[in-house]
């Protein structure tokens, strides 16, 4: 069945985006996880989340011009797809519906920020 | 105008006549953005078509090629191909010519287009390893909560300005909204002639469609994961290409006409006998059919409470024709969901959608005029041959031709944008260079 499997493979531990790096597009995850990093202290990575199956990342590069804000890397062999930013918004001009999901985990995603904060300023 | 406030509300009924990608996709997104508003939405989808079964019962018959774009679509709308149905990606073409061959890379050394069946395969299937494309997006379409009624329809009627499917020896169910989703095949298309508006049925186009077993291995071996496309200089032949599948291959035909002769003719081409294995024998196919394709869509599909999408409205030109299925059914879908179900509703909000693709085949017709041209005049030939594979092998160079030439294959990009590209200084000074070395035989 591997013939048919769409996007690209990369393997356990292979970074997929780079924090600091311009990009111009964001990726579906078709297979497996990713882990998502950002530099700390002294080189120290900071793990932020695990990404799964069908769960987007990227996605900021599609509507701000800023560079990557964390590293993502393969947790395990992950398939992962690219969306480009022209396709993307090119399609969402047609029909602003399509960023529906995109939105939708965005917005889950400030939600479990402030609840983060919220932890973390109840610890300290 | 003025809108005569026909809307969907919590309760109401939808018949979606055709359960392929446009039914399927129209189901979808109609009951998740019903979901969205708070509405629950009864879907009702009539498809004769058991897409477990090999072979024309099971099949919608088309050359089954997901493109870049659509992949990319789906992907964000969170309807991701999964290898159990896609037989295999393509990661790159090869253009083929009678002055040579060259291969073009996917822009991201990624597999982003699908080969897929409509149906499970072939008639001749030996075994069912994949599953039918068309029968992923039905069962999508269920888990959102669509029924679906394996009969054809038999008529449609009108009681109290509101439509009513019927079945053979079934009572005719009341809808508030029907959704005419059949392909240009479809003996369904009858069922409309005697419809009380301005429905036109689409001009259509005869194409061919053969099928070869190679098994994967073999074809891994000589085909790999590129498409094969031909621009060879035959008379009546428009396009041609070889689409490498799980065990099988698809040979598709567009162009006027295609009968016996062309089809004999091209496939005794050195360049298609160069793709197969060698001694390869052509008349050892599998089945093979000659679908009709919409090349010039429909003027108004919809009114009151009626709307038509995909093939039997309006599709792409020669390609993409399940991405303008999926354009056309989103934008039924969230019209009736979100404004109504009126004439106005549709003209105001799912015309335009209609309307940019039927714009864009008109560059279209532009663009495929000039690609016969090309493929008419042996120095135009060499000339786009030497420009793609030039910059296939300059890794840093702009991939001009390549990237004209990978949209007008794939169907990824819009007709329109394509041919801007190709007005471009760059593109024309390259192209004039090139063009000058064929006619110095260099």
């Amino acid at each position: 069945m591997t013939n048919g499997a769409l996007g690209k493979v990369y393997q356990d531990g292979e970074v997929i985006i780079c924090e600091g790096e311009e990009g111009h597009c964001m990726y579906v995850i078709q297979e497996g996880e990713v882990e998502v990093l950002i530099a700390g202290e002294e080189d120290k990575e900071i793990r932020l989340g695990v990404r799964g199956e069908g769960e987007f990342f990227g996605e900021m590069a599609i509507f701000d011009r800023d560079v990557r804000s964390a590293t993502v890397r393969a947790k395990g062999e992950a398939r992962v797809l690219t969306v480009d930013k022209k396709n993307f918004m090119r399609r969402v001009h047609e029909d602003p519906s399509l960023a529906f999901r995109l939105v939708e985990t965005m917005s889950r995603r400030i939600r479990e920020l402030g609840e983060e904060v919220a932890r973390l300023q109840n610890h300290g | 105008m003025v809108k005569n406030g026909l809307q969907l509300d919590d309760g109401s009924r939808v018949g979606v006549i055709g359960g392929g990608p446009a039914g399927s996709f129209f189901s979808i997104f109609l009951l998740d953005l019903a979901d969205r508003m708070g509405m629950d939405i009864e879907v009702d989808v009539y498809e004769p078509r058991d897409y477990t079964r090999p072979g024309p019962v099971g099949c919608n018959m088309c050359g089954g090629i997901i493109s870049e774009s659509l992949v990319q679509n789906l992907a964000a709308e969170g309807i991701n191909l999964p290898p159990t149905v896609v037989q295999r990606g393509i990661d790159s073409y090869m253009l083929h010519m009678d002055v040579g061959s060259v291969r073009i890379e996917t822009p991201l050394q990624e597999k982003r287009i699908g080969a897929v069946y409509r149906g499970p395969g072939p008639r001749d299937l030996k075994e069912v390893k994949w599953g039918s494309f068309d029968g992923y997006l039905q069962n999508l379409s269920i888990e959102k909560g669509a029924k679906v009624i394996n009969q054809r329809v038999d008529e449609i009627l009108w009681e109290d300005k509101k439509p009513q499917i019927k079945v053979r020896k079934g009572e005719p169910q009341p809808y508030d909204l029907v959704t005419i989703s059949v392909g240009v095949n479809s003996a369904s298309r009858k069922l409309f002639s005697n419809l009380n508006f301005e429905y036109e049925t689409p001009k259509t186009t005869k194409t061919f469609i053969q099928e070869y077993y190679l098994g994967e291995d073999q074809i891994q071996e000589v085909l790999g994961s590129s498409m094969h496309v031909f621009l060879l200089d035959l008379p009546r032949l428009e396009f041609a290409a070889i689409i490498p599948k799980g065990d099988y291959v698809s040979v598709c035909l567009l162009g006027e006409d295609i009968d016996k002769e062309l089809i004999s003719n091209f496939m005794n081409s050195p360049e298609v006998k160069a793709v197969f294995p060698p001694g390869w024998d052509f008349d050892a196919k599998s089945c093979n059919c000659s679908p009709r394709i919409n090349i010039a869509g429909s003027k108004r599909p919809f009114d009151d409470r009626i709307v038509f999408i995909g093939d039997c409205g309006v599709t792409r030109l020669y390609k993409d024709g399940i991405g303008a299925a999926y354009r056309t059914a989103k934008s039924a879908a969230t019209t009736a969901v979100l404004q109504g179900i009126s004439v106005q509703d549709f003209e105001e909000y799912y015309w335009p959608a209609c309307r940019n693709i039927n714009t864009d085949n008109m560059i279209g017709q532009v663009m495929f005029l000039v690609t016969r041209i090309i493929q008419g005049q042996r120095i135009a030939r060499r000339a786009v041959l030497r420009m793609t594979a030039n910059e296939q092998e300059e890794a840093d160079s702009a991939k001009r031709m390549s990237m004209v030439l990978w949209d007008m294959f794939t169907g990824s990009a819009p007709y329109k944008e394509i041919f801007v590209r190709t007005l471009s200084p760059a593109f024309l000074a390259r192209l004039a260079g090139d063009l000058a070395i064929s006619v110095t035989g260099r």
